[in-house]
């Protein structure tokens, strides 16, 4: 059983993999996955903010009463060296990669085409054999116009790609206009892969604090219907690695994306949820199945699902929306319940 | 030899050589001798090598005179160590130095001189404390300047080797200690040339050890003790030589040659000055200036004054000499003169004696003081010197650089008198702390004295407050060595980066004519002229002033800079001062930043960059009309309403002027009015809170957390609000006991600080727009007219007292009481001032406070203002500050009197019975005083005492009547912070807590020494950073509240307003009432966390519900009923440590720096906690 594929020109051993969590925060945490089965992973990620953020918040308590009385200059020791943000990142970076031997995907998160975007080439020289690229834009000015959003996201990707030569797949959110010219451009701009997709954390309302509260919610299955559509649709269109995310669970999970088109199916919430001896079980139960149905490789079932590859291409399309309507009021497991 | 050139300050100067010639290091901070230690523990950490290479070992200790101690001990074993100290601190040495010197000990005491507390602290320079050390029998050795901090730290330590004397070598505080200047950098080839290691080797065999036992330090008795004392003369005869011969090799080495007494000016000088330290920079300027003009003068400089060499004075006279005018910068009360002085007159006398003295008559020599807490020493003042030993019958004893009206001491001198180098440029920057101004012109000093031919000098003044603290910076750059240590008195450039200081300060009066002045408005170049006051058009059209301005704060805030604007003034500074071409100054301003701001990442770089790529074209030169014609006037400093000693006196020090003040406007004894906070309108804040009636539930919070009392409510009566002016708010107020009353609540906007935790605190959220809450910050400007109307109004209101009325048990409750501690000088925010402000309301008018140095000394009694208040009855907390270390005992001594006075007082209440009546007795005797409604009635019955008292004219009556006033409760606060409470004074607060006596102790622990600037205490948690803890705390904080405990007989409580407001209030009531000694441990936050500090309250939140701060209270009375006297108040923690931690830099600093360490310190605070909370938890459960 050849269970291996490749992403991102990295050959790896099977398809399942870790995606950027605090999973992959610390070192011991990176070799913890690489014993649990993991075919390769992506790191936590370097935020924008942390790099910019993270600089100004030393600068300001550093300067705070600083030189305002005669008794106290200052308040703090003076350090030879601050390891702040990037640094430390980059750091964790090469320890990783000193420490595991699968591929190591360093992960980049940013919304603009500032200065942090050198980081992807400190992340490449820190030993990167791979970057994935999260873009996490929530654009809520009244006066930004779709194609200058989508503008923003070419940009970012050919300014991450100008820094670097190790291939970057793009993490988007699917909230476009028109998906798949998005991906399209995207792979134009200089993407080799697309992660499908980014997870939007929806802040929440406490009714007794009247306040907003970030809530992070673990994705379950149900959220996998979203990405193995549009993968589905752009496998075989679109010149690029496609990475399944969010909603990966179970090796059923697993074995759709792959045949919807994924190179890769990664997860997160599954591992955090249950433990990460799950990559081993999801991998196991992924070989038992493949074996019960006869299957000889990953390669053989990758995309064989896409659009271009059912039967019915339409069920992907439109069509398909009536239908589900239908079936709600008859299936209440429907996914719209 | 080639050598670097610095530019650095003596403190790091002498700091260096220490280091470098040193294995062990143990200090304790003081101001302003802080630094040296700093510096010596932040090389260490960084690995930084001494001249054996190896680390030097750097430790804080408990006090000065543990570091003494330690020092002591590292000595005798034979280590080569060093202190550094100053002031009160040397004090604290004095018993470990006479051993030292006693027992000819190797070692050099670094200190940078500073005034003793007498009248008043004072952190600033003069030679009162060595002159208290020289008797120990160490040699003395003065430098006068930041080149001579480093040369003669050199000397010292290589002649204290061959001497085996040990060495204070001394600098001028502040006026040396913290001047910038460019200084030729000593390598190690020159301090190893002075460094001989056979010495090193004989010093290190001297040290104590099994394998060649001897003792020392033995007990001796009168057959011996005497001879044994003169066995150590030989080495002082020696030692001069010694020194001389040690100045010599250095000279060879460096060019640089010092004598023990250096002579400069005319060969044929018939007077002649006598000094010592900085002033002798001055007295040097001024005569080569006088000397041109054929003045016949000159000057000796002391440089070794212990051990005073006769021989070597003498021989450094003039033989013309005719008059001496011994300059001594300390003050002996009741002394023949001052030190100095006896000892030049005993040598000259002596000389002449015997026929040593170069001169044929004996000249007339006279004393006079000068300087003292880094008084102002000027060339003006030099020349009055001068003349008057020109006079027939000159003054002696006399006092210069001060008006002393009372005993006439004072000399006259002409202000006007000037000797400033034309060449030089002279630049005054007026700043704020907060806006970085120091911070710039430290930048510009480096850039100018170390990347140009230039030379260059920097000093700062700093005003006492540390919220809104006015800085003023005096640079002088130059193509000649700047030996000018005395403020800028004529400035061809003057800065005022804060508008305001139009209105406050008299910015220009050193701006010479034809200079330049650079204005920071939020005015465009166009309408800047109308905005400034009448009085500063006049000056800019009268000296022809050329006058630019900058929108800095604007460019600031678009670059996201905040307030910050040190980068853009400076810029401004290089663009138009011509110090350097334009583009070569940009260049270099980049370089500084990227060198300053480099560690902290490039985006900080790129914004400073930023800023400076900004500034040149909003730089704008203003066309100068020429008439005035601005209304705008200058107000006064204080309102006409003020009293007269603040009118006239305190009202000079708030504007500036303080020393022009005469002798006669000052209190003899040290006594200050209280209640004077509230004339100082500082206008600091840019946003203050605005109240919201209909939203308000009249909680009391927001007065409650206040630090600065400036938002206050009182329930009035509808008819008491009658003549309110108009927009005055009020709402009906919301207590059963006041029904149909009116509520209202006031911000005193001119005394705000705009710190936010009012809004913090609030707990209601507009139901419309949540955001929006019961008081919210607003644009102060637009709101300071209406604001002090309002505020005037609010204070003609009634006073809430409280009598039976209301119980003070809860927090709405409290906010109708009086606060007798308002608009201090803390920080904005501060996280100490609301507990002061607490007890001050509950027990302010019968409260004696004893106040340990520290932050809220300063903030509580620095001159010019103080907070603590008193009411209308012109009763408040009666206040005073002993020392850093024996608060407890300072405290305890109050209570003393006050048992042992109202003990007097009842006996002779009783011995008057048939005088005033059996039942006025009774009255007086029998009332506990346990609620503030007996203490009123006592108050009754004492003011009807002293009315039948002034009638009866026994002795004992008249004895009764000095007492009458003892016989109403008092209550004593002890107050101070952890740097007192767990280190250098815990042995005394101990000592007061086992007396068993009625005190009560309040420790605002901030966990770190916050006014000295972040040491680490042994308050300091796990994992924390602070000064002595760059690498992270590596060991728990101590326990205090459980050491307290284990007394059994001691209340204890552990608070945080934050975490918990009716906890806190319920605690220092039961603290107050406890009849013996009572501990509060209260958290404070702190800007020494680097915190957010509008978040100071949620930070308490989190830190109790973390566990690292749990509240607790211990009372011995439950015990008594047979209960658990230890009630654990807070709950299990819910959250980790960390959570509560990595809010705050004081942490997060070492993730950043060593995240390996960071991370297993905090997984040890973690079980620290634990453990802790276990132990409580355990305590609390355990059934009596």
């Amino acid at each position: 059983m050849d269970l291996s594929t490749t992403y991102l020109g990295l050959q790896l051993k099977h398809p399942v993999v870790p995606s950027a969590s605090p999973l992959s925060q610390t070192i011991d945490g990176i070799r913890r996955l690489e014993d649990a089965g993991a075919s390769a992973v992506v790191m936590h990620s370097l935020f924008e903010e942390q790099i910019e953020g993270e600089s100004h918040l030393l600068d300001h308590y550093l300067n705070v009463g600083v030189d305002s009385t005669a008794e106290a200059l200052s308040y703090f020791p003076s350090m030879a060296h601050y390891n702040i943000g990037p640094d430390a990142y980059l750091e964790q970076v090469r320890a990783a990669k000193a420490a595991v031997s699968i591929p190591i995907i360093g992960s980049l998160n940013g919304v603009s085409t500032g200065g942090w975007v050198e980081y992807a080439r400190y992340i490449q020289e820190a030993g990167a054999d791979a970057l994935e690229l999260n873009i996490y834009f929530v654009p809520t000015d009244l006066h930004t116009s779709a194609v200058s959003v989508e503008e923003r996201y070419l940009d970012i990707v050919r300014a991450v790609k100008s820094q670097v030569s190790i291939p970057v797949a793009v993490k988007v959110g699917p909230y476009f206009s028109s998906f798949a010219n998005m991906a399209l451009r995207l792979s134009k701009a200089g993407a080799d892969g697309l992660v499908l997709f980014n997870r939007f954390y929806q802040p929440d309302l406490d009714l007794e604090q009247l306040i907003v509260t970030p809530n992070l919610v673990l994705s379950s299955s149900h959220e996998l219907r979203l990405p193995l559509r549009w993968l589905a649709i752009l496998h075989g269109r679109v010149p690029v690695d496609m990475a399944l995310t969010s909603g990966v669970h179970t090796h059923e999970d697993v074995l759709k994306g792959l045949m919807a088109g994924a190179k890769v199916t990664m997860m997160a919430s599954e591992l955090l949820r249950n433990g990460i001896h799950r990559i081993g079980e999801v991998v196991e139960a992924l070989e038992f199945w493949m074996e019960e149905h006869e299957y000889l490789s990953v390669a053989q079932m990758q995309g064989s699902m896409s659009q271009q590859n059912v039967a019915e291409p339409d069920a992907f399309e439109r069509a398909n929306y009536m239908k589900v309507l239908q079936s709600w009021r008859a299936d209440p497991n429907s996914v719209l319940r | 030899m080639e050598r670097e050139y610095i530019t650095i300050d003596g403190n790091e100067a002498a700091a260096y050589v220490a280091y470098k010639t040193n294995e062990i290091i143990a200090i304790y901070p003081i101001t302003p001798a802080s630094t040296m230690g700093e510096l010596a523990d932040m090389w260490s950490a960084q690995g930084e090598k001494n001249l054996w290479g190896n680390v030097p070992h750097v430790i804080e200790m408990q006090s000065e005179a543990g570091a003494a101690g330690a020092v002591h001990g590292a000595l005798q074993t034979g280590s080569l160590t060093t202190t550094f100290t100053a002031s009160q601190g040397l004090l604290l040495m004095l018993p470990n130095m006479y051993k030292i010197a006693g027992e000819l000990t190797s070692t050099v005491f670094h200190i940078a001189a500073r005034s003793l507390a007498a009248q008043g602290l004072s952190i600033f320079g003069d030679h009162s404390d060595v002159m208290a050390a020289r008797s120990t029998g160490w040699a003395m050795l003065f430098a006068n300047s930041v080149q001579e901090s480093m040369d003669c730290a050199l000397i010292s330590h290589s002649a204290t080797l061959a001497a085996r004397v040990p060495f204070l070598h001394i600098f001028d505080g502040f006026r040396t200690s913290h001047e910038i200047n460019k200084v030729e950098k000593l390598g190690d080839d020159d301090i190893r040339a002075l460094i001989d290691d056979s010495l090193v080797h004989a010093h290190r065999a001297r040290g104590l050890t099994p394998d060649a036992p001897v003792i020392r330090g033995t007990a001796q008795n009168p057959d011996v003790y005497f001879q044994a004392r003169e066995t150590v003369n030989p080495y002082y005869l020696a030692l001069p030589t010694i020194v001389q011969e040690t100045m010599d090799k250095f000279a060879a080495l460096t060019g640089r040659q010092y004598h023990l007494f250096d002579y400069v000016g005319a060969p044929d000088a018939e007077r002649v000055i006598v000094i010592m330290g900085s002033g002798s920079e001055t007295v040097a300027e001024t005569i080569n200036f006088l000397a041109e003009q054929g003045e016949k003068i000159g000057m000796v400089i002391v440089r070794l004054y212990r051990p005073f060499s006769t021989e070597h004075l003498l021989a450094a006279l003039p033989a013309t000499t005719k008059s001496i005018a011994v300059l001594d910068r300390t003050k002996e009360p009741g002394s023949a003169g001052e030190p100095l002085y006896l000892d030049v007159v005993t040598a000259i006398v002596e000389g002449f004696a015997n026929g040593q003295a170069p001169f044929q008559n004996m000249p007339r020599i006279i004393n006079g003081r000068y300087g003292l807490s880094s008084k102002e020493f000027t060339p003006a003042m030099v020349k009055a010197v001068f003349d008057e030993l020109q006079k027939p019958l000159p003054k002696n004893h006399f006092t210069v650089g001060i008006l002393d009206d009372v005993t006439h001491t004072s000399l006259s001198f002409d202000p006007n008198f000037d000797i400033e180098d034309p060449d030089t440029v002279r630049a005054i920057f007026w700043g704020l702390g907060s806006d970085g101004t120091v911070s710039a012109n430290k930048n510009s000093i480096k850039i100018i004295g170390e990347e140009t031919e230039n030379f260059a000098q920097g000093y700062f003044v700093y005003d006492s407050k540390k919220s809104g603290a006015r800085t003023i910076s005096h640079l002088r750059f130059g193509p000649r060595p700047i030996r000018s240590p005395y403020l800028i008195t004529r400035a061809n450039f003057v800065a005022v980066h804060q508008f305001g200081f139009l209105q406050m300060y008299d910015v220009l009066d050193e701006a010479e004519a034809g200079a330049i002045f650079l204005l920071n408005a939020p005015y465009a170049a166009d309408e800047v002229w109308m905005k400034l006051p009448h009085k500063v058009q006049e000056i800019i059209i009268r000296k022809k002033l050329r006058f630019y301005v900058i929108d800095a704060l604007g460019v600031a805030q678009e670059l996201g800079l905040g307030g910050r604007i040190n980068t853009i003034m400076q810029t401004c500074f290089f663009a138009i001062s011509g110090v350097l071409p334009r583009d070569e100054a940009i260049e270099q301003i980049k370089k500084s930043i990227r060198k300053s701001y480099g560690k902290r990442g490039e985006p900080v770089v790129q914004k400073n960059f930023a800023a400076v790529d900004a500034t040149v074209g909003r730089l704008h030169e203003v066309t100068v009309p020429s008439e005035v014609t601005s209304t705008v006037e200058v107000a006064p400093a204080v309102s006409p309403l003020a009293p007269f000693f603040v009118q006239n006196v305190t009202a000079e020090m708030i504007a500036g002027r303080g020393d022009l003040l005469p002798v006669s406007a000052l209190p003899n004894d040290g006594t200050y009015p209280s209640a004077t906070s509230q004339w100082e309108k500082r206008n600091i804040a840019q946003e203050v809170p605005v109240w919201e009636e209909d939203l308000c539930i009249q909680c009391g919070k927001c007065v409650f957390v206040c630090p600065h009392a400036v938002i206050r409510a009182k329930v009035v009566t509808p008819e008491e609000l009658a003549n309110a002016p108009e927009g005055f708010k009020s709402s009906p107020a919301r207590w059963r006991e006041f029904p149909d009353q009116q509520y209202t609540l006031q911000v005193s906007v001119e005394d705000c600080t705009g710190c936010n935790l009012c809004v913090e605190v609030c707990p209601v959220k507009d139901k419309s727009s949540v955001g929006r809450k019961a008081i919210n910050m607003e644009a102060q400007l637009p709101l300071r007219e209406e604001g002090r109307k309002f505020w005037e109004y609010f204070e003609s209101l009634p006073e809430h007292h409280n009598d039976a009325e209301l119980k003070n048990n809860q927090v709405k409750n409290v906010q109708l009481l009086e606060p007798l501690f308002e608009f201090s000088g803390a920080c904005a925010g501060c996280g100490e001032t609301p507990y002061l402000k607490l007890i001050s309301q509950l027990f302010g008018d019968r409260a004696l406070i004893a106040n340990a140095t520290g932050c809220s000394s300063i903030y509580g009694g620095n001159l010019p203002t103080t907070p603590w208040s008193k009411n209308e009855q012109g009763r408040g907390p009666a206040w005073s500050n002993s020392l850093f270390e024996d608060n407890a005992e300072f405290g305890l001594g109050m209570r003393l009197t006050l048992d042992k006075q109202y003990e007097t007082a009842t006996m002779l209440v009783d011995s008057l019975r048939p005088q005033i009546g059996d039942a006025l007795a009774d009255a007086l005797i029998a009332n506990e005083q346990s609620d503030d409604n007996m203490i009123a009635l006592q108050r009754q019955a004492v003011t009807e005492l002293k009315e039948k008292l002034a009638t009866i004219q026994e002795q004992a009556a008249q004895n009764l009547l000095s007492l009458a006033d003892k016989l109403v409760k008092k209550t004593v606060w002890i107050v101070g912070g952890d740097g007192w409470a767990y280190d250098i004074g815990f042995g005394g607060l101990d000592h007061v807590i086992a007396s068993g006596r009625d005190v009560n102790i309040l420790v605002m622990d901030t966990e770190v020494y916050s006014n000295t600037g972040g040491q680490s205490s042994k308050a300091t948690p796990q994992a924390a950073v602070a000064k002595f803890a760059a690498g992270g705390k590596s060991t728990a904080k101590k326990d205090l509240g459980l050491m307290a405990m284990s007394y059994g007989s001691v209340y204890v409580a552990q608070i945080a307003m934050g975490a918990n407001d009716r906890h806190t209030l319920q605690a220092i009531l039961e603290a107050e009432a406890y009849p013996g000694p009572s501990l509060i441990i209260a958290y404070s936050h702190c800007i020494a966390h680097g915190i957010n500090m509008t978040k100071g309250l949620e930070q308490q939140a989190l830190a109790t519900q973390s566990g690292h701060w749990p509240l607790y209270r211990f009372d011995p009375r439950l015990a008594d009923e047979g209960k658990n006297p230890f009630q654990l108040d807070s709950k299990d923690p819910s959250i980790p440590v960390q959570e509560y931690a990595y809010n705050e830099n004081r942490y997060r600093i070492l993730q950043q720096t060593n995240p390996v360490v960071a991370a297993q310190l905090m997984e040890a605070a973690q079980t620290t906690v634990n453990e802790r909370w276990k132990k409580y938890s355990e305590l609390a459960s355990t059934k009596k």
